[in-house]
């Protein structure tokens, strides 16, 4: 799968959550991607973004080891 | 008082509308007969089982008292009052039947056979006609008037008595392509102008001349139907009591002598039809009046354009073929079932078990969907299954299960008759859904207020009698900025309902949500320059949803189809709560559902992370259920999403496809992404009526059958479970759900493990049930005598749901969420300057592999591009010019049309044409927590063309070969 697809997906969901009060946003972003990304989608985000860390939104690097 | 009469499957025309109010008893013919107040004395007696004669009285029709046929006596009352217009009063004595009475309408029919030709053996009417009928009942032996022979004129005959040419005789006007207007004979009942005006609500119709010169006439002088308003919904054909308006199709087969009654297979609305036949040759559909969707009123799709069913076009032999370059072999099931099992397992050997999918159609039934998530779930042992309401309403089901609990559109269709305000966002319902649309006008008309928010000015926003009190049009793209605008006045002028929020939904929630939204930066001021919509117009729509009383939403994919699609569903969700327009008639949210059953193919386990009943696969407990019910294990991680599938496929991770029912190549955006994406998989599997634009992709073709053809369940906008009955065999072998189940059946064999055994559709409705909370009480025996039934359907709800969140939401208390405004990262710029968005029209749907093979391509053989003057005039743009518009993903070539309807900036165009290829042009953009493509939002540029662009020609090459077939073998 395009992995900078993605991780622009990733980003994108972040986006929403950062705008979301409380401070479990991060837990969201990663209980978002488990209930709608299946295991290989979350594997391949993973190993894409340990390349391309500066790409991640924030929230995406904290959500990426509860997933 | 007469035994009661069962209403259920009694479709006698009662003559006026029903009443509601105190009872009132009054004798009739001796008879006792209790009605409610403000009924017609005509109506009391059909209600006793008395019909009164009548001609220009039909009971989904105000009573219009013309023909005096249905005169009666009353009691203490002077002459002989019309029944249809005399109300009913408490101790009434009325006599239908005396000798004054029957003398009158002997004289009445008398003189209207006089102006009628008497060629009833010839007629298309005949034994179909009212005024026969009539004629009947008075009893009318002979016919006095005879015209002198000096020249006297009749208006249905083309030469009046001395020879000379008629000036009054009109000729048939067979214009439009599914029913004929015979002027000759009309009797200016009144009742197709009526039914244009009051039950369909365009008001194409009228009545020209006075007196004798009376002539029923479409639109203005030199218009005949087809250049007339008519959208041809067939009301005023249903309305004609003779054979003045008449379907073509009538006039050709022959009037029917059986009917059934079943549910149509186009849009979301989910209409009732009677299929009339003889023998298995449908000769017409009338809408069934006890449809409780439709109350008797249908549109030109679902009346008029089945012609697909048989069209030659249709392919009814499976066909294999070893790769997409080679032309198509026919072969039989057994061996098309067995290459596809035999591929799809090799695939699963070589690749993985999740290297495999299906997509499961939302213009399928019920049991058939239920059976390809089945298939994949508990064959293929994936979760790889998804459906076309990702790309449509996908955001609706994660919006409102997240602010309410549940996807489900809150309301009935009834309930737009008690609505005060009407907000419509990002629907165009004359088009897209047109008998609501007829039911919102009614009410419209009777004074509820009108909200239109979308980019372009649809029908709604000015249309006969109806005039939108606010047309919000915003730039597209900036919904959640103007519905969070919304919810600022609401929240900072203090209209909310702090009583039904404090009752039903987060108090905390709500204080940060209110905190939020009453930041200056939502102030309808702050966002004008970017939305595009005047401050003050915005802060008076928000007052007048807020205040004006019963405030219903209803949206459609202009809301859904965006980056934000989930956020703005969030967003309307959260208007509904501020002002507690939720749990009651004449309220909520609703999301206009777009194809016949996407209802359905949601509630059916559709979707890669949900079992049937929107239940999560992480959910062990629930997957429990189906392991018990399937004896396999279920996979607990979800499964890929139809853009997910295509990503998958381009990368080489995904290899295999069963596509029921649906065309992604045309329908879903990025064509070039759609074509790579299945050009690299193994084994596509087509299951359809026709060699649609996927099928070019595909390795396996397996004749579908038609809504006609089969038995089963839709499930409409409104969560109502419809009956789909079979009318005629399956033309090509099989219903879909067996063809599934053949599927199915040839791994499981291979693989030796136990097979599917149903025999009938209601076995899978049961299995259904008895694994979904939401279906537990449904089944076919109910539906046969209830008709349908809304879900939830289950013991807490023994009745089914006309109206979620009564008492309490689903999800316990209401959820209000924060909606930030977030741009999409498509923008416009010098390369690309204008806003593309994309709609449908009237009489074509969805990627119109139906409507494009009927009559209605009349009405729109092409699309076209709307673009405003202005931008055309920049651009060098006449009408009708070729144009070529091009985006990021691609180009194509249409015609243009200009016209006001949309904004400078923005152009507008459909998809219901595979020559146009308008998703060439759309992006993979998509919705951030559903992967909805945003289909509305395309930034691109519009320049003078030649014609179709080398992507067109070179597709239309592709498609013209991977379309030829192989003759069959001698």
């Amino acid at each position: 799968m395009a992995a900078d697809k993605l991780l622009r997906m990733a980003n994108q969901i972040a986006t929403f959550f950062a705008t979301q009060p409380g401070r479990d946003q991060a837990e969201r972003v990663a209980a978002h991607l488990k209930d709608f990304w299946g295991p290989e989608m979350r594997a391949e985000l993973k190993a894409y973004a340990l390349d391309h860390d500066a790409d991640l939104n924030d929230l995406v690097r904290r959500a990426l080891p509860l997933i | 008082m007469k035994d009661f009469i069962i209403p259920w499957g009694d479709d006698r025309d009662m003559g006026t509308p029903a009443r509601q109010g105190a009872p009132v008893s009054l004798i009739i013919d001796g008879f006792e007969v209790t009605v409610p107040e403000g009924t017609s004395v005509m109506r009391a007696a059909a209600i006793a089982g008395i019909s009164v004669p009548k001609l220009c009285a039909s009971d989904n029709l105000e009573a219009f008292g013309s023909c005096r046929l249905c005169v009666v006596e009353i009691e203490g009352r002077r002459g002989t009052p019309a029944s249809c217009t005399t109300p009913v009063a408490a101790g009434m004595v009325v006599r239908t039947q005396s000798e004054q009475v029957k003398k009158i309408r002997k004289g009445v029919m008398e003189l209207y056979i006089s102006d009628h030709p008497l060629d009833c053996l010839t007629c298309s009417a005949n034994g179909d006609c009212e005024l026969q009928d009539m004629a009947g009942v008075v009893g009318l032996r002979d016919q006095r008037y005879s015209p002198p022979a000096d020249g006297m004129r009749t208006h249905f005959a083309a030469r009046d008595t001395s020879g000379q040419v008629n000036p009054d005789y009109l000729p048939k006007d067979d214009s439009n392509p599914y029913f004929t207007y015979d002027p000759a004979k009309c009797i200016v009942c009144n009742r197709c102008v009526r039914a244009c005006e009051e039950v369909q609500g365009t008001f194409a119709l009228t009545i020209e001349g006075r007196g004798f010169d009376s002539r029923v006439s479409p639109g203005g002088a030199g218009d005949d139907f087809l250049s007339s308003d008519c959208v041809s919904c067939g009301a005023c054909v249903q309305a004609c009591p003779t054979a003045t308006l008449q379907e073509k199709s009538v006039i050709e087969l022959g009037t029917p002598t059986r009917s059934v009654i079943t549910t149509c297979a186009y849009c979301g609305v989910g209409c009732s039809f009677k299929a009339e036949l003889n023998g298995d040759e449908l000769v017409r559909m009338t809408p069934y009046k006890h449809g409780a969707a439709n109350r008797g009123h249908s549109c030109v799709k679902g009346r008029f354009a089945y012609g697909y069913a048989t069209h030659a076009d249709r392919i009814l032999n499976p066909m294999i073929r070893e790769s997409i370059d080679q032309p198509w072999r026919e072969v039989g099931w057994q061996e098309a079932l067995g290459f596809a099992a035999a591929r799809m397992r090799g695939i699963q050997a070589r690749y993985g078990r999740k290297s495999v999918g299906v997509i499961t159609s939302s213009r399928c039934t019920n049991e058939e969907t239920y059976l390809v998530q089945k298939l994949t779930r508990a064959v293929f042992l994936n979760n790889n299954t998804d459906t076309c309401a990702r790309v449509c309403h996908s955001p609706t089901g994660y919006g409102l299960g997240q602010t309410f609990g549940t996807s489900a559109g809150t309301q009935n269709f009834d309930s737009v008759a008690l609505a005060d305000v009407v907000v419509v966002i990002g629907a165009n319902p004359t088009d897209g859904h047109p008998v609501f649309a007829s039911r919102l006008k009614k009410r419209l008309r009777a004074g509820a207020k009108l909200i239109v928010i979308d980019p372009r000015r649809i029908d709604l926003v000015k249309t006969p009698h109806i005039e939108a009190a606010h047309h919000l049009a915003l730039r597209p793209g900036t919904n959640v900025a103007v519905v969070t605008a919304m919810a600022h006045v609401i929240v900072t002028e203090g209209l909310y309902d702090a009583e039904f929020i404090r009752a039903r939904c987060d108090w905390d929630e709500f204080q940060d949500y209110a905190e939020f939204v009453s930041d200056l930066r939502h102030a309808p001021e702050m966002i004008e320059m970017l939305t595009g919509v005047a401050a003050e117009d915005l802060r008076a729509a928000a007052r007048l949803y807020a205040t004006g009383g019963n405030g219903a939403i209803y949206y459609g994919l202009g809301v859904t189809e965006h980056s934000q699609g989930s956020t703005t569903v969030m967003a309307i969700a959260n208007l509904a709560m501020l002002t507690g327009n939720i749990g009651r008639e004449g309220v909520g949210v609703n999301p206009l559902r777009g194809q016949n059953n996407v209802q359905g193919s949601c509630d059916m386990g559709s979707f890669p992370h949900e079992l049937p009943g929107y239940r999560h696969v992480k959910n062990a407990d629930v997957r429990a259920i189906f392991e018990g019910a399937w004896g396999v294990e279920i996979d607990p991680e979800p499964g890929l999403r139809i853009p997910n599938m295509l990503d998958a496929a381009v990368s080489g991770g995904f290899k295999g496809l069963y596509c029921q029912g649906e065309d992604i190549l045309q329908s879903d955006p990025d064509t070039r992404h759609v074509a790579a994406g299945l050009a690299a998989m193994e084994c596509v599997i087509v299951h359809d009526l026709f060699l649609n634009e996927t099928a070019n992709y595909a390795h396996v073709f397996l004749p579908g059958s038609s809504f006609l053809e089969k038995d089963g369940t839709f499930t409409n906008a409104e969560r109502r479970i419809n009956r789909v009955r079979r009318v005629m065999a399956p033309r090509n072998g099989y219903a879909d759900w067996e063809i599934t189940q053949m599927l199915a059946n040839a791994m499981l064999k291979d693989a030796g493990r136990p097979l599917w055994h149903y025999t009938h559709p209601a076995q899978i409705m049961e299995e259904i049930a008895a694994t979904t909370p939401g279906f537990a009480n449904v089944d076919y025996a109910m539906l046969e005598e209830r008709g349908s039934v809304q879900w939830p359907c289950n013991d807490a709800n023994p009745h089914g749901s006309p109206i979620m969140h009564v008492d309490g939401f689903v999800r316990g208390r209401g959820r209000f969420i924060v909606t930030e405004y977030i741009a999409t990262e498509e923008r416009t710029g010098p390369r690309f300057p204008l806003l593309l968005t994309t709609g449908r029209i009237l009489s074509q749907y969805n990627v119109g592999a139906q409507t494009r093979r009927t009559e209605n391509t009349i009405w729109h053989s092409e699309d076209v591009l709307e673009i405003h003057p202005h931008d055309a005039e920049v651009r060098g743009v006449k009408e009708g010019d070729w144009v070529r518009l091009a985006s990021r993903s691609g180009e194509t070539s249409l015609r243009a049309h200009l016209t006001d309807r949309v904004s400078p900036g923005v152009v507008y165009t459909t998809f219901h044409h595979p020559t146009t290829q308008a998703n060439v042009i759309t992006t993979d953009y998509s919705d951030w927590a559903t992967n909805c493509p945003e289909y509305k939002v395309t930034a691109v540029q519009v320049g003078l063309s030649n014609g179709p662009t080398d992507w067109q020609e070179s597709y239309d090459q592709q498609a013209r070969l991977s379309r030829r077939i192989l003759p069959a073998a001698e």
